[in-house]
C-alpha cells in the first residue's frame, strides 16, 4: 500500500481538475442546449466523439493541430445545426420526450457513421509535437498536454461567459431560457437562436474531443460511457446552468480521480452514488433554478 | 461476404421451379432455328421431368452430399470487430482448403457466420439460431471470455461441440466445462506465467498491477502473481479500474509514487492501448518497464509505435515466427495468397486452427457425430501453423507454445513489422493450472 | 379503411387479450426460428411493463433494465446456486424486481419530468454496478451461467425445454397470466387513474386521488412484470448477462414502444416483435444495423409518434366514431 503523502493527494487532486476540465465542456454544451431549447441531448457523447475523429483527421490533413481546433468545433457544429433544423425542430412543442428520443437514435447513426468513415477500429491519436512530455509540478511529474488542456479549457469557459454576458446575443440566450415566450414577441428570430445554440451546444462537444483525442484511445464507442458522465456532472450541477457545469465538472473529476487513489473499484459507482444524491436532496442540482422542468 | 448471408439448402421444391424457369429460358421459339430450339425443348423438358418427378432421389442425394455446417459466431460489430473479421478470414480459409481437398466423403463443409456483437445475450440468442433453425453440426467461435461462456453453456446443453477461440480461465473449470467443450486459444494463466517467466528474471522483482476490474484482469493477476512467486517477485499493488475505463490518469500519480520495476497492464485491446499511451504520457517509461499478459496485433497497429515502444507482453501467435517456424512459413504463405498479401494476426491463426482441428476430427472418426468427433477431437495431435500442440485429456485445453514479442518503434520494414520475438516458450502441461485446481475427477 | 378490417378490429378491440393469445398462439410458425419467437414473447412482455409506466402513466424511466436484470439474476441465482426448482426461482425473481421497483420507486416519485428520467438512469446504472462487482454470486462480467432446467413430466407429457417449440409455449403461459393481468389494470378504475396523471397530475390531485401512491403502485407493477420476463429470459437463454442491466437495456424498452405504440395494449408488444425481427434480418445483410436501427427510430418519432399498432387502432377509431358513418 502506498502512503498517502501531501505530494501525492496534490498530484491526484491536479489529475482531478485535468479530468474535470473535460467534463466541465462537455457539461457547458449540454446545459447550453437545456437551457435554451429544453432539450436533452442524448447525442452529445456522440457529438464528442465525432470532435475526437475530426480532430486527428484535419491534424493529419493540415498539420497543425492548432488549425484542427479551430476547424474540427465548426464542421461539428454545422453537423449540429443540420440536426437541429430537420431532425429536432419539427418536434418542438411535443413534449420534452421526443427530441431526447430524437437524439438517441442520432447517436446511433452519428456512431455507425464514423465506423463507416474511419473504420471499425478507430484511430490512433497522439500529442502533439510540441505539448509532449511532462512537467515538474515540484509534486511529482505531470503531463504537460493535461496542462495545456486545464488551460485551454478555462479559456473557453471565458470566452463563453464573455459573450453571453457582454453580447447581445448572450443577451438574448439569457433572456431566452428564462421565457421563450418573451423574446418572440419582442421580435427576435427564436428558431435561428435555437439553430445557433443548438449548433454551438455541439461545437463545444466537438472542441471537447479534439482536446480530449491525445489522452485516451479514439474508437466509435468512445461516447457511450462519456454520455452517462456528462448527465451525472449536468445534473449535479443544474440543468440550464452554466457556472453549476463548470463547478459540478470539476468536482466530478476530482470526485472520481479520489476515489480511484482510496477506493479504486468504486470509482464509477461513485459518481453515480452523488448524482443519485443530488437528485434527491437537491434535484434543481447546485445551481439550477428550482421548478425548471418540474 | 457471403458467407454472411447463409446458403440456402437444396430443396426439392426449389428444384421444381428452378427446373421449370430453365425450361421456360430454352424454349425460345425462332422460325431457322426450330430444329435446335426444339431438342433444345426436349432436352429441358426432359431434365426437368427428371427432376420434378424425382424428390425421393434429391432427398437421398441432398443426405449424402449435405455440406456439413460449422457454426461461427464473432463479434463482427463493436470493439473487436477488426480481430473478429480476421478470425472469419481465416476461418474461410481452413473451410476451403478442406473443400478444395475433397471435403469429407465429398460432402463439403460450410461456414456460417454470426455477429454476436460481442454482447453475451446476442451470443446465448445467434448460438440457439445457429443451433435450432441452422441445424449446424459444430460450433467454433467467440472473441471475449464472457461471449464463449454465453455459447458454451447453449452448446453443452444441447450437446454440440464447441471449440472456443479466445482467452478465458473459467471455461477450463469443471463448472462450466462438458465433454464437448474445447479451448483451442491461450486462457490467461498460461499467457501471464509466460510472460511473468521472462519478464521478472529480466526487468526487477518490484511489480505494480493496473488490473482491468473483471474476470479476465483478476485471472491475469493471478496467474502473474504465482509464477512470479518462484521467481521471487513482490507485488507492490495491484490496481483495479474499471474495464473499458478511458481515462487512466487518476491511478498514475499513485503507480509513479510506488516507483516499481515493472508495471503490468492487466487488461486487453482498446484499455491497454489506452493506458499504455496514458503511462507514457505521465513519463512512466523513465523508470518503469511496461509489460501486458497479451499484446494484439490490432492493438499494437491502432495505439502506434509511441504509445506501446518498450512494451513487451505475450501472444499465441506473430507472423514474424516465420523465421524460425516452418509451420509458421507455411501458413503465412497460404494467407499471403488467399488475400492479397495480408499476414494473419493471433486471433486470425485460432479461427485457422479452431475450424482445421474440428474437421480433422472429424476425418478421424469418420463420423459427424458429437460423441465420436469429441473422442477424435480429445484424441488430435496437430502442427496447423506454430508447432505442435494437443488437448490436455481432463479439460480439453490446447497445450501449445506462447510468444513473447516486443513491441518495435524503430527499424520496421513495413506497416506489419511491429514485433520482434523476444522468446518462444515451449508447450508444456505444466504451465496449466492442475486438473484438480480446476475442479475436474480423474 | 378496408370494409373487412374495421368488424375485425373491433373484435379484437373488444377481446383484446384473448385475440393477442391467438395470434400468439400461431406466432412460431411465422417466425424463421423459435428462438427468435422465444425472444419476441420475452422482450414483448418487457415493452408492456415498461408501458404501463411510460405510455400510460406518462413517466419515462431509463432504469427499467435494473428490473429485467433482477428478475433474470434472481431466477438464474435460486436455480444455480440454490438449486430451487424453477416455478419457484420464477416467483423469486418477480418477487424481488417487485421489491427493488418498490425502492427505487419510492426515491425516484418525489421527482418529475426529465429529472425523474435521470435519477432512474443513475438509480439503474447504480444496481448494474452492484450486480457486476457481486462476482461471486452473479458471475460478474461473465454473466451467470448454468441455468437449466431438467426435463420433467406434466400432464403425462416430458417437458424439455431445449425443445425450442415446448420451451415457446410453455413461456407462452407466463406471458399469457401477465397479459390478462396487465388487461385488468388499464380497464379497472385504477387505470384510468394513471391515465389521468398522464393527462394532468395537478388537476388528478385536485379531483382527490393520492397521485403518489398511485405512481408508486404502477412503479410496482411496472418492475414486477418486466422481472417477470427477465426470468423467463434467464431460463431461455440459459445465462443471465451482465448488460441486461445497463442503461442501453432501458433505452431498447423506450424504442419498442415507441415503435409499436405507446398507451396501447398490444402496440409495445408489436414493437418488440418488430424491431427483434428487423434486428435479425438487418445482421445478416449489412454490418452497419446500428445505422438502420436510428434512422428507422429517428423515422417513426418525426413522422409516426403513434407507432404501427398505434397508427392503425387511430386509423380504426376514426373509421367507427359516428361522424365517419355517413
Amino acid at each position: 500500500m502506498v502512503e498517502l503523502t501531501p505530494q501525492l493527494l496534490g498530484l491526484q487532486l491536479v489529475t482531478g481538475v485535468a479530468l474535470g476540465a473535460i467534463y466541465a465542456l462537455l457539461a457547458v454544451g449540454l446545459s447550453l442546449i437545456f437551457g435554451m431549447l429544453t432539450v436533452v441531448n442524448f447525442a452529445h457523447g456522440a457529438f464528442f466523439m465525432v470532435g475526437a475523429f475530426l480532430g486527428i483527421y484535419f491534424q493529419t490533413l493540415t498539420g497543425s493541430f492548432a488549425l484542427s481546433l479551430v476547424i474540427t468545433p465548426l464542421v461539428v457544429g454545422s453537423v449540429g445545426m443540420l440536426a437541429e433544423r430537420f431532425l429536432v425542430r419539427p418536434l418542438y412543442g411535443r413534449g420534452i420526450d421526443y427530441p431526447l428520443l430524437l437524439t438517441f437514435g442520432l447517436s446511433y447513426v452519428l456512431i455507425e457513421l464514423m465506423r463507416v468513415l474511419f473504420g471499425i477500429e478507430g484511430l490512433p491519436s497522439s500529442t502533439p509535437a510540441m505539448l509532449r512530455g511532462s512537467v515538474d509540478l515540484g509534486i511529482g511529474r505531470f503531463p504537460l498536454y493535461r496542462l495545456v488542456l486545464i488551460g485551454a479549457t478555462a479559456a473557453v469557459v471565458l470566452g463563453l461567459w464573455l459573450m453571453i454576458e457582454k453580447t447581445r446575443f448572450g443577451l438574448i440566450i439569457r433572456a431566452g431560457s428564462r421565457d421563450p415566450e418573451i423574446v418572440r414577441v419582442l421580435g427576435v428570430d427564436v428558431a435561428r437562436v435555437w439553430l445557433l445554440v443548438f449548433g454551438l451546444g455541439t461545437a463545444i462537444a466537438g472542441l471537447s474531443g479534439v482536446l480530449a483525442a491525445p489522452t485516451r484511445a479514439v474508437n466509435p464507442e468512445m461516447g457511450i460511457t462519456v454520455l452517462a458522465e456528462s448527465f451525472v456532472v449536468t445534473v449535479v450541477g443544474g440543468m440550464g446552468s452554466l457556472m453549476g457545469a463548470v463547478v459540478a465538472g470539476l468536482l466530478v473529476g476530482v470526485v472520481f480521480s479520489m476515489t480511484s487513489l482510496l477506493a479504486p473499484e468504486f470509482a464509477e459507482l461513485s459518481i453515480f452514488v452523488l448524482m443519485a444524491l443530488v437528485l434527491l436532496v437537491r434535484p434543481q442540482g447546485l445551481f439550477g433554478k428550482a421548478g425548471l422542468m418540474g | 461476404m457471403s458467407t454472411l448471408i447463409p446458403a440456402p439448402t437444396p430443396n426439392p421444391e426449389h428444384s421444381t421451379s428452378h427446373a421449370d424457369q430453365h425450361a421456360d429460358q430454352h424454349a425460345a421459339p425462332q422460325a431457322n432455328m426450330q430444329a435446335t430450339s426444339r431438342r433444345r425443348l426436349l432436352q429441358a423438358g426432359a431434365a426437368g421431368t427428371v427432376l420434378a418427378g424425382a424428390p425421393f432421389a434429391i432427398n437421398i442425394v441432398r443426405a449424402q452430399g449435405a455440406p456439413i455446417k460449422i457454426g461461427f459466431p464473432t463479434p463482427l460489430t463493436g470493439a473487436f470487430s477488426a480481430e473478429a473479421q480476421d478470425q472469419v478470414r481465416a476461418a474461410e480459409l481452413a473451410v476451403k482448403e478442406f473443400n478444395d481437398g475433397g471435403g469429407f466423403n465429398g460432402r463439403k463443409v460450410e461456414l456460417l457466420v454470426r455477429d454476436d456483437k460481442l454482447n453475451p445475450g446476442e451470443a446465448a440468442s445467434r448460438t440457439l439460431e445457429l443451433i435450432e433453425k441452422d441445424k449446424v453440426d459444430f460450433i467454433v467461435g467467440s472473441l471475449s471470455a464472457a461471449t464463449q461462456l454465453s455459447i458454451n453453456a447453449v452448446t453443452r446443453e444441447r450437446k454440440v461441440i464447441f471449440n472456443s477461440i479466445s482467452q478465458s480461465d473459467a471455461i477450463n473449470e469443471a463448472k462450466d466445462w462438458s465433454p464437448y467443450t474445447f479451448h483451442e486459444a491461450l486462457n490467461p494463466h498460461m499467457t501471464a506465467g509466460a510472460v511473468a517467466r521472462y519478464a521478472f528474471p529480466k526487468y526487477g522483482k518490484k511489480v505494480v498491477y493496473l488490473t482491468a476490474d473483471y474476470a479476465y484482469g483478476h485471472e491475469m493477476v493471478r496467474g502473474f502473481e504465482r509464477a512470479g512467486k518462484a521467481l521471487g517477485a513482490t507485488t507492490l499493488a495491484d490496481i483495479r479500474h474499471p474495464l473499458g475505463a478511458a481515462d487512466y490518469s487518476a491511478f498514475l500519480p499513485r503507480i509513479q509514487a510506488l516507483k516499481p520495476d515493472i508495471l503490468v497492464l492487466c487488461n486487453f485491446g482498446r484499455d491497454l492501448v489506452n493506458s499504455a499511451k496514458q503511462a507514457t504520457d505521465f513519463g512512466l517509461k523513465e523508470s518503469t518497464r511496461l509489460v501486458a499478459p497479451v499484446l494484439l496485433f490490432t492493438s499494437r497497429v491502432a495505439g502506434g509505435a509511441d504509445a506501446f515502444e518498450g512494451v513487451v507482453g505475450g501472444t499465441s501467435y506473430y507472423w514474424g515466427m516465420e523465421d524460425s517456424i516452418p509451420a509458421a512459413k507455411a501458413f503465412n504463405d497460404k494467407f499471403r495468397r488467399a488475400y492479397g498479401g495480408a499476414v494473419p494476426s493471433d486471433y486470425g491463426a485460432l479461427g485457422y486452427a479452431g475450424v482445421r482441428s474440428v474437421l480433422q476430427a472429424v476425418v478421424n472418426a469418420k463420423s459427424t457425430d458429437s460423441d465420436k468427433v469429441a473422442d477424435a477431437l480429445g484424441r488430435l495431435e496437430y502442427n496447423w501453423y506454430k508447432g505442435n500442440q494437443f488437448y490436455r485429456k481432463c479439460d480439453h485445453q490446447s497445450v501449445q507454445s506462447i510468444i513473447i514479442v516486443e513491441s518495435k518503434s524503430k527499424g520496421m520494414k513495413d506497416k506489419n513489422d511491429v514485433f520482434s520475438v523476444a522468446s518462444i516458450e515451449a508447450p508444456s502441461e505444466s504451465n496449466l493450472r492442475s486438473c484438480s485446481e480446476l475442479g475436474h475427477k480423474g | 379503411m378496408a370494409p373487412l378490417l374495421t368488424p375485425v378490429l373491433t373484435l379484437i378491440a373488444r377481446h383484446r387479450v384473448l385475440s393477442v393469445l391467438l395470434f400468439l398462439l400461431i406466432f412460431p410458425w411465422l417466425m424463421p426460428y423459435e428462438a427468435l419467437a422465444v425472444n419476441i414473447l420475452i422482450f414483448g412482455l418487457y415493452a408492456v411493463g415498461f408501458n404501463l409506466l411510460f405510455g400510460y402513466t406518462g413517466m419515462l424511466s431509463f432504469g427499467h433494465a435494473a428490473f429485467l436484470g433482477v428478475g433474470s439474476y434472481l431466477t438464474g441465482m435460486s436455480i444455480v446456486h440454490a438449486h430451487l426448482h424453477w416455478l419457484i426461482a420464477i416467483a423469486i425473481g418477480v418477487g424481488a424486481s417487485g421489491l427493488v421497483g418498490a425502492l427505487m420507486g419510492h426515491l425516484a416519485i418525489r421527482t418529475r419530468g426529465i429529472y425523474f428520467s435521470m435519477v432512474t438512469l443513475a438509480l439503474g446504472q447504480i444496481v448494474y454496478y452492484g450486480f457486476y462487482k457481486a462476482e461471486r454470486w452473479t458471475g460478474g462480467e461473465n454473466g451467470l451461467r448454468g441455468v437449466t432446467v431438467p426435463a420433467f413430466e406434466f400432464a403425462g407429457l416430458t417437458i424439455d425445454f431445449t425443445n425450442p417449440v415446448t420451451k415457446y409455449y410453455v413461456m407462452l403461459g407466463f406471458v399469457a397470466i401477465a397479459l390478462g393481468l396487465v388487461s385488468r389494470i388499464l380497464a379497472s378504475p385504477f387505470g384510468a387513474v394513471i391515465e389521468a396523471i398522464r393527462e394532468n397530475e395537478k388537476r388528478a390531485a385536485a379531483c382527490g386521488y393520492d397521485v403518489a401512491r398511485s405512481k408508486l403502485l404502477v412503479f410496482v407493477l411496472s418492475a414486477a412484470i418486466c422481472g417477470l420476463a427477465g426470468s423467463l429470459r434467464a431460463i431461455h437463454l440459459s445465462v443471465v448477462p451482465i448488460d441486461s442491466l445497463h442503461y442501453l437495456q432501458s433505452g431498447q424498452a423506450v424504442m419498442m414502444c415507441l415503435l409499436g405504440g405507446m398507451g396501447t395494449f398490444f402496440g409495445p408488444f408489436v414493437g418488440a416483435a418488430v424491431f427483434l425481427y428487423l434486428e435479425d434480418v438487418v445482421t445478416t445483410l449489412t454490418r452497419h444495423w446500428m445505422a438502420v436501427v436510428g434512422t428507422i427510430f429517428m423515422v417513426f418519432i418525426l413522422f409516426f409518434p403513434r407507432g404501427i399498432w398505434g397508427s392503425l387502432i387511430g386509423r380504426w377509431e376514426r373509421a367507427t366514431t359516428p361522424s365517419a358513418q355517413t
